[in-house]
């Protein structure tokens, strides 16, 4: 069933105009994976609407040397990709349709080039991260404030390549969500130990990684 | 599986003002509401140069699912309400800063400044503030402990989570009782607990009382939150007799009414006992130039239809203020 109705596509289609250079949307899904048929219809749409969005669409156990490439643990997964062909260490678990669209869409922006800016004192304190930093922002589809936190989770991962952040939809990895007691979200989760709870500003998830470094 | 459509493309950090720190604004409106917006509105359609600097654009009618009660705009949901305030203003080209938190307000003369957390400041002959209120907690042991184990306050963020689960909901107001509606659509058995009666509206109590996964119990106290790892029930006094007992459940959503956001304008206006600001018919606060308008004040019944009618009149207070004082 198709999701964009005629009034979003030409929305999109502008807004996609914005798109700075190419972005591949590398899309792992398994047999069985009960969300990939919905995940994927929804990246079919959404890169028909550019020229400049292209979907490579990968099988976790056939292509595992990509998978392992991207760090792919889990299906369905998207990851963004950009014109270099360069991993910059954003992805999606799980489909990002619900209110989780208005992270997706910023992220094929940035990824494509159309890059937001950030204060220059705020930029550099982002480059000085020199460890390696996994945040995962575990979200659900019906949540206004979600996309907030995972934007600013991914601008991070962008703003410096020893940083990655994911997505997570709660309900559909349910098991890791329990792992992590999710309860409320957004709940972002910095190296899996330091908790945020609701969107913070993008310097209280910097302070947080600067503070498990020292 | 829908899609809800409304982005921001810088990611709140507030990194490309669009407004000049340097001009001498006539109004600004500390709140991104449904207050804060109508005021703009108004202020724009007076003339003004108007700029509005919210926290987040739609304010906290977003966290709400179904809003029945807005004349009208039958069966409109709380973002679909935001949406069409935000696309009604865009037509008078209102620059609205998103994520900005105003953390200190000083005045020179007529004029008032804000400072962001972002170290910007901005200057207006008047400023009207709408910043709304936060959820009130219950204060009680084990809540902080529990927030985000078991623990919530924004039931259509966290109710999938519940999925199949028994939850609580605190409290007996509309907030309260449409919460429990909204968790009873996936939660296996959801309970009301509230220390007196509910308050919520006829026909939300009716759909409440109806509903065959919903308990109610009322004239309880919720004491205390248990558990280990994440929330595993309540302990609850019957505020009769004073017995307590303990209610098994994986979930407790907190709906006990509102505070006041009064931040940094609490040490120049007067307050009201409950906190809010003191406002007078027209809004007028106790220092001249500043108004005020919606939850963050001190009129009775906090609705959303009332805090945009009070953003109308604080905005032409404010335009009548400006046309009479000499800057």
């Amino acid at each position: 069933m198709k999701m964009f109705n005629e009034e979003l596509e030409k929305q999109l289609k502008e807004i996609f105009a914005a798109l700075k250079g190419d972005v591949t949307i590398a899309l792992f899904t398994e047999p069985g994976c009960a969300t990939g048929e919905e995940t994927t219809g929804l990246m079919e749409e959404i890169a028909a609407l550019s020229p400049k969005i292209r979907l490579v669409r990968y099988d976790r156990t056939v292509d595992a040397a990509k998978a392992a490439e991207y760090h792919v643990e889990r299906v369905p997964a998207i990851v963004l990709i950009d014109s270099s062909g360069a991993y910059r260490g954003i992805k999606f678990y799980g489909i990002p349709a619900g209110h989780e669209i208005n992270s997706f869409i910023p992220a094929l922006l940035e990824v494509s080039g159309a890059e937001s800016e950030v204060p220059a004192e705020f930029a550099a304190r982002v480059a000085a991260i020199r460890r390696p930093v996994d945040i995962k922002v575990f979200v659900t589809l019906s949540c206004p404030h979600c996309p907030g936190a995972v934007q600013k989770a991914h601008k991070l991962a962008l703003m410096n390549s020893n940083v990655q952040a994911e997505m997570i939809e709660a309900s559909t990895f349910e098991e890791l969500s329990r792992s992590f007691n999710v309860s409320a979200v957004p709940q972002i989760v910095i190296d899996g130990k330091t908790t945020l709870l609701g969107d913070q500003p993008m310097q209280a998830i910097l302070e947080a990684i600067e503070a498990e470094a020292s | 599986m829908n899609l809800d459509l409304s982005f921001h493309l810088d990611a709140g950090l507030g990194s490309k003002p669009a407004l000049d720190p340097d001009a001498l604004h006539d109004v600004l409106v500390v709140g991104a509401g449904p207050a804060g917006l109508n005021a703009a509105m108004y202020a724009a359609r007076k003339g003004l140069d108007v700029a509005v600097l919210g926290k987040r654009k739609g304010g906290q009618v977003l966290d709400t699912s179904a809003v029945d009660n807005y004349l009208g705009l039958d069966g409109v949901d709380g973002e679909g309400l935001a949406e069409r305030f935000l696309k009604h203003l865009s037509k008078y080209s209102v620059p609205v800063l998103d994520g900005a938190e105003v953390v200190d307000v000083f005045s020179q003369g007529p004029v008032h400044s804000v400072v962001l957390s972002t170290g910007e400041s901005y200057r207006a002959r008047a400023l009207i503030v709408a910043t709304g209120s936060t959820p009130r907690r219950l204060g009680i042991p084990g809540e902080d402990r529990f927030a985000g184990k078991g623990v919530g306050y924004c039931a259509i963020c966290d109710g999938p989570l519940f999925a199949g689960k028994d939850v609580f909901v605190a409290g007996g107001g509309n907030s309260a009782v449409q919460a429990a509606l909204d968790l009873a659509q996936m939660s296996r058995a959801v309970t009301v607990v509230h220390r007196s009666r509910l308050r919520a509206d006829q026909v939300l109590v009716d759909r409440l009382l109806s509903h065959s996964r919903i308990a109610v119990l009322l004239g309880t106290r919720i004491v205390e939150v248990t558990g280990q790892a994440a929330m595993d029930g309540l302990v609850v006094e019957d505020a009769a007799t004073g017995a307590r007992r303990a209610l098994p459940g994986d979930g407790l959503f907190v709906e006990i009414g509102h505070l006041p956001n009064v931040g940094p304008f609490a040490k120049r206006l007067v307050l009201s006992e409950h906190g809010e600001i003191v406002a007078d018919a027209r809004g007028a606060t106790s220092v001249p130039g500043i108004f005020a308008a919606g939850d963050v004040t001190d009129f009775p019944y906090k609705q959303i239809v009332i805090a945009v009618g009070s953003g109308a009149t604080a905005a032409l207070s404010a335009n009548e203020y400006i046309a009479r004082t000499a800057f």
